[in-house]
């Protein structure tokens, strides 16, 4: 919106400016600044992402394994050979991937689900003042706070079997299960790994629904409670219509991360993920770094970020469709 | 204004999904030069209980090194969980160090790449030549025919530890020669309340170690002659589903091991708490663990009936660590020195002593420092009946492949499941997949 707002008076200005010569080339300036300015960034955004992106997209046409990656100019050109492999279901390869992406976009679904209701939850019921709030607060935010691998590698030892906190709770304090189960090995990992990822992601979900409560009028509520609306109904009918924007932007973005989290899995399970906490990053990365198998690694990267990008372009374009609407 | 921002978002996108993936580098065909001729890089591997360990182990070598030859090598410790993806990062990049160690088994698929030095013969010329090095050592140190891609450094051999306290609590006379009386003096030690033998079930390498020993005795290979995976064949079926069913079905390994991955069971060893391992070279990890010397007893691997020796009495691999050089180093001559003091006799003496492995140099080995009980096992273990991984160019993805199939199998059997001909089979098919179709 706010970019809308800067446009505005350049267009304005710039048609009765250009018909005297002197300042045409103040025009000039005035136009080329802003490009003057985003230089350097454009610069940088072409090398630290789009560079590395294309290099990318051309490997996956490439064969490119152990005997061409000191020199992988002159690995032999596969066509579409990286991208048939990938996509073969009925061939081993393909039918690990296939696999890897229900278990990923299963994991993102749950993760993405709770870390939303836990986060909107939490800032609502922050919202009250008591005391102690803003000791809270902070609390809350601390897994977002710390580093990845130092939190991860904690949850590592307290997923351990033999000595681990979770079983020591579970098993021997609450005798909930018959036996210590495995957290890290197993079928068990993925609950693991979604309770890390919930617990890693949350605090993000809470500080940005914070904040948007923050805008929401207070006259509003108060009308609504002399109408005589309940707590769940002014959530409802106020907190969450008025969320909307807020929500758009932090589901997709809570997605991208999710779907993409490579860390989390990597510290919690090392190089050889369980199958049932396969995750897509992770199995690229093994598809590539693992066999040495650059080109197809490469081949499942772009068929990801193509994913990605339509889950991306459908919800842009449902969302604003209904906001659209909305606005009118 | 709206296609502004989802453009904005799709380019965000895009960003966000390849910055995981998309792994940059640039094309190096350069070879090496001696351009830089005062300094060296070198990458060493984790050989002591720590990296600290082993800066101070290594730190006043290299400075010898720098007194004698006006060198100085910079020195990055580099940890096992690492040190291959370094290595392969370096490859591709061409920015890596001079000098470097890697694990010998990975020699054939290193030198696959080119990114090693060969050591043809004028080159073993410049450190002493190929015959002061011990065959054993040689024979990892790439595929057969080929120029070597790396030369031995350190030597290792798997042996079975033992707690001796625990065994004479448990009544038990001698360690087990056989597989069949580990498991019978398992019973006596499970009586006692200990735990029988360790094992890192999640841990690819170790996995791949011991199944490689168990395929030998089962008189099975992972790959057939011309060099083709052969997982599937039924005697390795039959050997992989041994060595699981050692916590499957005879329940001398814990099934808490089978998460193990980080040296636990080396651990619990040494807080003995369990009464076996089977390691390679473990003196010194014992050591700083606190272990004395006196409180356990070192054997040979145990075999499935008789004694060690070759083929299927092999009860080892041929462990070990190869220094390298990197083909873009930019001091290809200060490397030569380097490799030429770090497999001198004397250094050759002084870190194997430190690490307490065996060196691969035949005169160093002479040394009467390297006759107590504990090394002379390890020296003959290696002499007789220790046995070399393939050296294949595949070797470091089946190290991963059918390492992650016997980790899969082990959380079958910790879960409860039952481990089966035919589980062990399709895990053994999928690894087979996997691999490079070459």
């Amino acid at each position: 919106m706010t970019t809308t707002a800067l446009k505005e008076p350049v267009r304005e200005t710039s048609p009765g400016a250009a018909r005297e010569p002197r300042p045409r080339t103040g025009r000039i300036r005035r136009i080329g600044l802003p490009y003057l300015l985003l230089l350097p960034a454009l610069l940088l955004e072409l090398l630290v992402h789009l560079v590395p992106m294309v290099i990318g997209i051309v490997m996956s046409f490439k064969e490119l394994t152990q005997f061409y990656i000191r020199d992988w100019g002159t690995a032999p050109w596969s066509g579409l050979g990286n991208y048939k492999v990938s996509v073969d279901f009925d061939a081993p390869v393909g039918e690990a991937l296939l696999h890897s992406f229900f278990v990923t976009v299963g994991f993102t679904l749950l993760s993405v689900a709770l870390c939303w209701l836990i986060g909107t939850a939490a800032a609502i019921y922050m919202q009250d003042t008591f005391r102690g709030r803003g000791l809270l607060r902070a609390l809350f935010l601390v897994p977002y706070a710390l580093p990845v691998y130092t939190a991860v590698i904690t949850w590592v030892f307290m997923f351990q079997h033999d000595n681990g906190l979770v079983n020591h709770v579970l098993h021997d304090q609450l005798h909930l299960t018959d036996r210590p189960s495995f957290w890290l090995i197993g079928d068990n990992s993925f609950y693991a790994l979604l309770t890390v990822s919930v617990w890693k992601g949350w605090p993000f979900a809470f500080l940005i629904v914070m904040a948007g409560l923050q805008n929401i009028p207070k006259e509003l509520y108060e009308a609504a409670a002399l109408d005589g609306a309940g707590i769940w109904q002014q959530v409802r009918r106020i907190t969450l219509p008025s969320l909307r924007p807020v929500n758009q932007v932090l589901v997709l973005v809570l997605f991208l991360w999710t779907f993409n989290d490579f860390n989390t899995p990597y510290v919690l399970f090392g190089k050889a993920a369980p199958e049932s906490a396969d995750l897509i990053s992770v199995h690229i990365y093994q598809a590539s770094f693992v066999t040495w198998n650059f080109g197809t690694g490469s081949a499942m990267s772009v068929l990801l970020l193509l994913f990605l990008l339509v889950v991306t372009g459908v919800y842009l374009l449902f969302t604003s469709r209904g906001r659209r609407a909305a606005d009118a | 204004m709206r296609s502004i921002r989802a453009a904005a978002v799709g380019a965000v996108t895009m960003s966000l999904a390849l910055a995981a993936t998309a792994c940059g580098g640039g094309s190096s065909s350069g070879s090496g030069s001696n351009d830089s001729p005062k300094t060296l890089t070198y990458w060493a591997s984790n050989q002591g209980a720590s990296i600290s360990v082993d800066k101070k182990v290594l730190q006043p070598e290299l400075d010898k090194f720098e007194r004698r030859t006006g060198i100085k090598v910079k020195l990055e410790v580099v940890p096992w969980s690492d040190l291959l993806n370094r290595i392969l990062t370096a490859t591709t990049s061409g920015q890596g160090p001079d000098v470097l160690n890697i694990g010998n088994t990975w020699s054939a698929s290193l030198q696959a790449t080119g990114a090693l030095q060969p050591w043809d013969a004028k080159n073993f010329g410049k450190i002493g030549g190929r015959d002061r090095f011990v065959d054993s050592a040689l024979g990892s140190t790439g595929a057969e025919g080929k120029d070597p891609a790396a030369v031995p450094l350190y030597s290792m051999a798997y042996a079975l530890y033992y707690n001796k306290k625990i065994f004479a609590d448990a009544g038990i006379g001698k360690p087990p020669a056989t597989w069949d009386e580990l498991v019978a003096d398992g019973r006596k030690i499970k009586a006692k309340g200990k735990s029988v033998l360790g094992a890192e079930g999640a841990n690819v390498s170790e996995n791949i170690h011991h199944v490689f020993v168990f395929a030998k005795q089962h008189g099975a290979d992972f790959f057939t002659a011309d060099g083709k995976p052969d997982f599937t064949n039924p005697k390795v079926v039959e050997a992989i589903k041994a060595y699981v069913d050692l916590m499957a079905k005879d329940k001398v390994i814990p099934t808490g091991d089978a998460e193990y991955a980080q040296n636990q069971s080396v651990s619990d060893f040494a807080k003995g708490k369990q009464a076996m391992l089977l390691w390679q070279t473990a003196a010194s990890n014992l050591k700083s663990q606190g272990m004395s010397e006196d409180d356990y007893g070192v054997a040979p691997v145990p075999v499935r009936s008789g004694t060690p020796g070759t083929g299927a009495q092999t009860n080892s691999m041929v462990a070990g660590i190869n220094i390298a050089v990197f083909r873009n180093s930019h001091n290809l001559d200060g490397a030569a020195k380097f490799v030429k003091f770090m497999t001198s006799d004397e250094e050759q003496k002084i870190l194997n002593k430190a690490y307490t492995t065996i060196p691969p140099v035949k005169a160093a080995l002479q040394d009467p420092a390297f006759s107590d009980p504990a090394t002379v096992v390890l020296k003959q273990t290696l002499a007789t009946s220790a046995a070399a991984l393939p050296q294949v160019a595949a070797e470091s993805q089946f190290e991963t492949a059918v390492g992650t199939a016997v980790k899969e199998l082990f959380a079958d059997a910790a879960a409860g499941r039952a481990v089966t001909t035919d589980s062990v089979k399709a895990e053994l098919e999928k690894a087979q997949q996997q691999m490079p179709a070459a």
